[in-house]
């Protein structure tokens, strides 16, 4: 049985944990996030769940914790965005690198400077390569599923890396829409107990984590990351199919939108996908062969599989919340465009970065993106690379 | 009135014998480093209790984990420099909730062991949380004064006077030109359930000292001196002299803070040495004893005069 309610993104998650009950949550506050936390707390302080909340002094402590406590055997979470992701860099790299289980909310943020509380994908994308996956959700309801989901993701015995769920800061974390929600009963089916792989707790056996590993080892054991992260797109994949078949909505490693014919696509990730579909459904109704992509899973980058559902393409605009300067383009267009070489597919394909620091990202803004396109069909000429709504 | 601790040495170190050393022989810690006797010493008094550690990056670190090796014959995770204290208080979370859901019933101490700077300095944070957050956790410094494993670098331990690489004595400068800071009695002010500084020539003090740490059920922190022969620059087989003539001189003093509040000096020496003793046996203070520095050495017998002062004082009022 599920239910509806409506949820702000921040409530759905921290629902989500309540309903996964994790051993330990270590979490330090910042905008738009720390609601999340503060949600959470009540739980605890009323004893709907069993967790041990630790309320770090920072969120390098937040991860330092999150660290040694899931090497201490149990269900990690934590919560962050923006400068605290960044604070926790360091960390990040040691938590893939010591194979831990745990799963992190990402509310996406601006990074400074200049200070902006507001939504874009700069922090997460800073974490990119840190040996995370990244599963991106464009509403509530994704971000509920995604931390459920994750769940079994982070612990399987094949993959066993940390997983970070975003949601948009402000966009989906503090509007109100409506979900579904499972019963707690049909959530910890779902989930399984957890079984500690290794444990610092176990002193019959004691084991030595994050040794110091000169030249001739160090490499194998990124090696294994990148291997857990191969074996991470199978797993994703299975529960994404198995989550379906329980609760009715399935999930892979993105969202067709419209795909199957298109000629015009955007590629798009998160909250931004609802406007971007919305526009693609006006153009369709004027006989224009437009879709969306929108990738869900970021890490590992599904390259092989969107270059397939790409093939038909005959021009692709991809779609970045998230600055490389002085890269070619976005950091989801150079995964585009990387992966259109799987199939010597040369489609040409634009890099348009949006809504940094959360400027307003409106369908006026994707129609004329696509009269852009238009006048290209006729010219040939587009830049490559350029800002959308943005001054002079 | 508190209940004395007695260790019993003589059998605390028969049974101990019989055991497996938990920190294992064959580390590549410096001929002469303080630091290992320290270990080894909290791991007698820590027995026959379960302990897991965390381990900030120095010294220790990267010479008792060499992959494929480990010395640890416990529970170890080294995660950073900065955040021994967070990791075993997130260990240390893990343990209490799995404990309240009676998924474990083990009895298991944890502690943190981390050099001076990752306790003075860049770890203080960290460290500061752990306290105030009241995790039951042991933390302790062992104290060389320097960054040493990158290469003898000052921390806010190094003393005054002192020559390291990034504050060398020169032509115009004597050393570090700053006294350091008492982080003991700045994690006093935390109020854990225990606070000591040790040293490792008095090796009955120190695991006394551990034991009555590890006997509490809230947060404690022992700063144990552990001199350095390569920072220090004095023979290897001099580090036991030089923690001795520390507390001997009264530079370093052996006191605990028991529940916040009760002071106690554990060792007052008969005689209390003249500071130049302690620094004219090491080659980082050599400067000091020259023309152009005249002087300072008498600064540095007044301050440690003023400190030891402070300190019986405060021994005297809260005791
Ligand atoms: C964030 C970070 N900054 C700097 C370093 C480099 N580093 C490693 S150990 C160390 C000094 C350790 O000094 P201390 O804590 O006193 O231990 P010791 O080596 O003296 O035993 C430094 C600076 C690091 N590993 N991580
Ligand atoms: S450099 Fe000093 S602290 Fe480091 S191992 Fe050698 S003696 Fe010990
Ligand atoms: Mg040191």
């Amino acid at each position: 049985m599920q239910k509806f309610d409506a949820f702000t993104g921040n409530l759905a998650v921290a629902t989500a944990m309540k309903q996964v009950n994790p051993d330990v949550c270590a979490a330090y506050p910042i905008t738009p996030s720390t609601d999340i936390m503060m949600i959470f707390s009540d739980f605890v302080a009323n004893g709907e769940v069993n967790t041990e909340l630790v309320t770090v002094e920072s969120e390098h402590s937040a991860m330092s914790a999150c660290i040694g406590a899931a090497l201490a055997g149990g269900r990690v979470m934590t919560a962050t965005s923006s400068a605290g992701l960044a604070y926790m860099w360091e960390l990040l790299g040691v938590a893939s690198g010591l194979r831990c289980s745990m799963i992190m909310t990402c509310v996406n943020r601006a990074l400074s400077a200049p200070l902006n509380i507001h939504c874009d994908h700069s922090d997460a994308m800073g974490a990119r390569d840190t040996g995370w996956i990244q599963i991106f959700s464009e509403n509530a309801q994704e971000a509920y599923d995604n931390i459920i989901q994750a769940v079994r993701i982070t612990e399987h015995r094949d993959v066993r890396l940390p997983v970070m769920v975003c949601l948009d800061g402000f966009i989906i974390s503090h509007s109100y829409e409506k979900m579904q929600y499972m019963e707690d009963k049909d959530v910890k089916d779902f989930i399984g107990e957890f079984k500690p792989y290794r444990s610092l707790l176990n002193v019959d056996k004691p084991e030595t984590f994050g040794a110091m590993v000169l030249p001739n080892y160090y490499m194998e054991f990124k090696r294994q990351v990148r291997e857990g992260m191969e074996n991470a797109r199978q797993v994703i994949l299975e529960i994404g199919k198995e989550f379906g078949d329980k609760f009715g909505r399935y999930y892979s490693y993105f969202e067709e939108y419209m795909l199957e014919d298109a000629e015009v696509v955007f590629v798009v990730m998160s909250s931004a996908a609802g406007t971007v579909k919305h526009v693609v459904n006006n153009l369709r109704k004027r006989g224009v062969k437009a879709g969306v992509l929108k990738p869900r899973v970021f890490r590992p980058f599904p390259h092989v599989e969107a270059s397939r559902v790409l093939r038909n393409a005959k021009f692709i605009c991809v779609l970045d919340r998230a600055e490389t300067f002085g890269g070619e383009g976005g950091p989801l267009y150079l995964e585009i465009k990387s992966a259109l070489q799987t199939d010597k597919n040369n489609v040409p394909v634009v890099s348009r970065i949006f809504g940094l620091g959360q400027r307003d990202f409106l369908p006026i803004h994707v129609e004329n993106l696509y009269e852009e396109i238009e006048a290209f069909f006729k010219t040939g000429k587009i830049k490559m690379f350029d800002y959308v709504n943005v001054r002079e | 009135m508190q209940e004395k601790l007695v260790l019993n040495f003589k059998e605390l170190a028969q049974r101990y014998e019989k055991e497996v050393e938990k920190f294992a022989q064959g580390h590549r810690l410096c001929a002469g480093c303080g630091a290992p006797i320290a270990l080894r010493h909290m791991f007698m008094a820590a027995y026959p209790d379960d302990v897991v550690i965390s381990n900030a990056t120095g010294c220790v670190e990267v010479s008792t984990t060499l992959y494929p090796f480990t010395s640890w014959r416990v529970p170890y995770i080294h995660s950073a420099f900065e955040n021994a204290a967070a990791t075993i208080a997130g260990a240390e979370s893990m343990y209490k909730s799995l404990k309240r859901q009676g998924k474990i019933n083990k009895e298991i101490k944890f502690v943190a062991v981390a050099g001076d700077g990752g306790t003075y300095d860049i770890g203080f944070q960290a460290l500061s949380g752990a306290m105030e957050r009241r995790h039951n956790i042991l933390y302790i410094c062992y104290n060389n004064e320097a960054y040493m494993n990158t290469g003898i670098q000052r921390s806010s331990a190094t003393p005054f006077g002192a020559s390291t690489t990034t504050a060398p004595a020169g032509k115009k400068v004597p050393g570090k030109l700053q006294p350091r800071k008492d982080l003991t009695a700045i994690i006093v002010e935390h109020r854990p359930d225990y606070v000591a500084q040790a040293s490792i020539n008095n090796p009955r003090d120190f695991m006394t000292k551990v034991r009555k740490a590890l006997d509490k059920s809230g947060p404690t922190f022992i700063n144990v001196l552990a001199p350095c022969p390569r920072g220090w620059q004095h023979p290897s087989e001099e580090t036991i002299e030089m923690a001795q003539l520390a507390v001997d001189t009264c530079i370093w003093p052996l006191y605990e803070v028991d529940e916040g509040y009760r002071w106690k000096v554990n060792y007052i020496p008969k005689e209390k040495k003249p500071v130049k003793e302690w620094l004219e046996k090491q080659g980082r203070f050599k400067h000091l004893f020259s023309p152009k520095y005249e002087g300072l050495i008498e600064e540095i017998q007044k301050y440690v005069d003023r400190e030891w002062e402070i300190l019986l004082k405060k021994a005297e009022i809260f005791s």
